[in-house]
């Protein structure tokens, strides 16, 4: 079993993400659930949602505590909220922000994990320029889907067609697919670094 | 047709399969995506020859329900919580009246202190209120115990709770089979109702009844849920046969079969249970639990049949009867063939605590030990109890529980 857990606030659809990463995996043809955690949500608030992949029949209701992957759609959580706790030694780890690990705050933990399963993505930004709001839901899961290669970038645009539809999804899905290069990019380098 | 869908969603979608002609709705989380869903429906045209009635509370929502069933027309409505509470004078009546309504429970706490979360105290309020109550273990279950409801409540002119768990279910997006229109019609008859308002033919549905007859009357609604358990499992069957999948019936066993421990338990909980007693399992431990889906009427010999050979019981509650214990526990004592003190209750998840294998397999281990008390309380904070006892040792005027423990407790919000 994979299991995710989305780290964001009100307002900036992690709940949808997890839905839509659920059902990215369903159209692969394998079990997921997505639930949130839940609570009195409100605009601006800590929020976290779960999604769990596997092959076989999801029985299991607990929280994810113990995440495979992190994404965190909001780095101001970073010092607020313990989003690493309970990661995996080789978790993967996806954070929206333009600036780099140690920039804000998180080198140090960084270095404690695997180095190419660790990205960031400008996703806010690229949602902004692609769906013209602030909504970064989206574009991490593209980014996502590079870092990890647990779901296609075709699954994912699939999922948010079914969810969205209409000019919202194509945008969405554009914002996908540069985040999923953006990341892929941001790998090579990482890459040809370790090689230097 | 398999889809993934949320469970609020797949819920609405069965109803809308099951032809209801009438739907009252009154929001309240964690049910209201269902009745949105449904009125989304009845609004498109999807969901045709439907009455969907806003009404301004759940007393009305109910009483609503009455009225419709009492014209005939299959009716539908959704609730949980406060709500159901506030419902509760028009639950009673439905049943006495003996008008098959359906209705979802999304699982929710009780107040005071408010909490939106989900445990099973809304549904066990209303356990002797003369509904059949059946609980689902997941999305696939609530979908395909909504299209038997709506059978077994017409066949018996009772109506039927459906109860799922809030939030846990209802919220949780998952893969379900949603059966076609055609599947539905052929398993699911038109409504004939035995008692109906109509002008032609006028009846009074409601007459008062005085110390002749009215133990007649009760013994009768009992007799029909008695009634109700001889059918369940062979409808049970039925639906498998037609949509191909094990849903609903009395209840359900996993890996009973050489348990000499088993544990009892309903609704979603039954999926974490089952990954820790594997887990358990591969130790060689002979553990196994049992499901109740009917819960109203009580299977008394179908549970008894099943825990026969079991040496411990250990029964897992999302409620608490205050001052008593557990509520499910109570029942599966009277099933239960050997010693009362062999049966364990452990409440667990009141108002949306989590639930995880590791503090399951921490009971079941105590269970083993011998050392699990008859009635403890899974991962209560002890250390925040025995500081408002304190409070109010120390001081008369200690000031609002509820308040108090969450100063001592901090931010919350912080914590996953």
């Amino acid at each position: 079993m994979f299991q995710v857990r989305i780290h964001g606030r009100g307002g900036q659809g992690v709940v949808t993400a997890a839905e839509m990463l659920s059902i990215a995996a369903f159209l692969e043809g394998r079990h997921a659930q997505a639930f949130p955690s839940f609570g009195s949500e409100r605009t601006g608030a800590p929020v976290v949602a779960f999604c769990r992949i596997d092959d076989k029949e999801i029985r299991l209701r607990e929280p994810v505590r113990e995440p495979d992957a992190l994404i965190i759609q909001d780095p101001t959580l970073l010092h607020q909220v313990d989003v690493f706790g309970g990661l995996a030694r080789d978790g993967y780890v996806l954070i929206n922000t333009s600036r780099t690990f140690e920039a804000i705050g998180v080198g140090e933990l960084a270095r404690t994990l695997r180095a190419e399963r660790l990205c960031t993505v400008p996703a806010t930004e690229l949602a902004l320029q692609h769906v013209g709001r602030p909504v970064p839901n989206v574009a991490l899961l593209g980014g996502f889907a590079a870092v990890s290669g647990r779901i296609s970038l075709d699954s994912v645009a699939a999922a948010v067609r079914e969810k969205f539809g209409g000019d919202v999804a194509e945008g969405n899905v554009a914002a996908a697919r540069a985040a999923y290069e953006y990341v892929r990019n941001e790998m090579r380098e990482a890459s040809h670094a370790q090689a230097d | 047709m398999l889809k993934q869908i949320e469970g609020s969603q797949a819920v609405a979608q069965a109803v809308a399969l099951c032809r209801p002609e009438v739907i009252c709705a009154y929001p309240i989380s964690p049910q209201t995506h269902i009745v949105e869903g449904l009125g989304e429906m009845v609004k498109s045209g999807a969901l045709a020859r439907c009455e969907f009635i806003n009404v301004e509370s759940e007393f009305a929502a109910m009483s609503v329900a009455i009225g419709a069933a009492a014209a005939g027309a299959r009716a539908y409505t959704a609730t949980a919580s406060q709500g159901l509470l506030y419902m509760a004078e028009a639950v009673f009546n439905a049943s006495g009246l003996g008008l098959p309504i359906v209705m979802t429970v999304a699982n929710r706490a009780i107040g005071a202190p408010i909490n939106i979360w989900n445990d099973h105290t809304d549904a066990m309020s209303q356990r002797d209120c003369g509904w059949i109550q059946l609980f689902a273990e997941n999305n696939q279950e609530a979908l395909d115990l909504h299209i038997q409801a709506f059978r077994l409540g017409e066949e018996l002119s009772l109506p039927v709770m459906v109860c799922m768990d809030g939030f846990i279910l209802t919220h949780a997006y998952e893969r379900v089979d949603l059966p076609t229109q055609e599947q539905v019609d052929a398993w699911l008859p038109p409504f004939e109702p035995r008692q109906v308002l109509d002008p032609a033919e006028p009846v009074s549905i409601g007459a008062m009844v005085g110390p002749e007859a009215f133990m007649e009357v009760r013994y009768l609604a009992h007799a029909k849920q008695m009634r109700a358990l001889e059918l369940i499992p062979g409808w049970a069957d039925e639906f498998r046969r037609a949509f191909g999948r094990d849903s609903g019936g009395l209840l359900h066993s996993y890996r009973t079969e050489d348990a000499d421990t088993i544990v009892v338990a309903l609704g979603s909980v039954l999926g974490t249970i089952k990954d820790t007693i594997d887990e358990m399992r591969r130790d060689g431990v002979k553990i196994g639990v049992l499901g109740i889906t009917c819960f109203r009427p009580w299977p008394l010999a179908a549970v008894r049949a099943a825990l026969a050979h079991a040496t411990r019981v250990v029964v897992i509650e999302k409620s608490l009867a205050v001052g008593l214990g557990g509520i499910v526990t109570s029942n599966v004592r009277t099933s239960y063939g050997g010693s009362a003190d062999a049966v364990h209750a452990v409440i667990a998840g009141l108002g949306g605590r989590s639930i995880t294998r590791a503090s399951l397999a921490r009971v079941f281990a105590a269970a083993l030990a011998g050392t699990l008390e008859p009635l403890s309380f899974l991962d209560l904070d002890g250390a925040l109890v025995e500081r408002a006892l304190a409070r109010e040792r120390e001081q008369r005027r200690s000031g609002p529980i509820a308040e108090g423990m969450l100063r001592d407790l901090g931010v919350v919000a912080a914590r996953i």
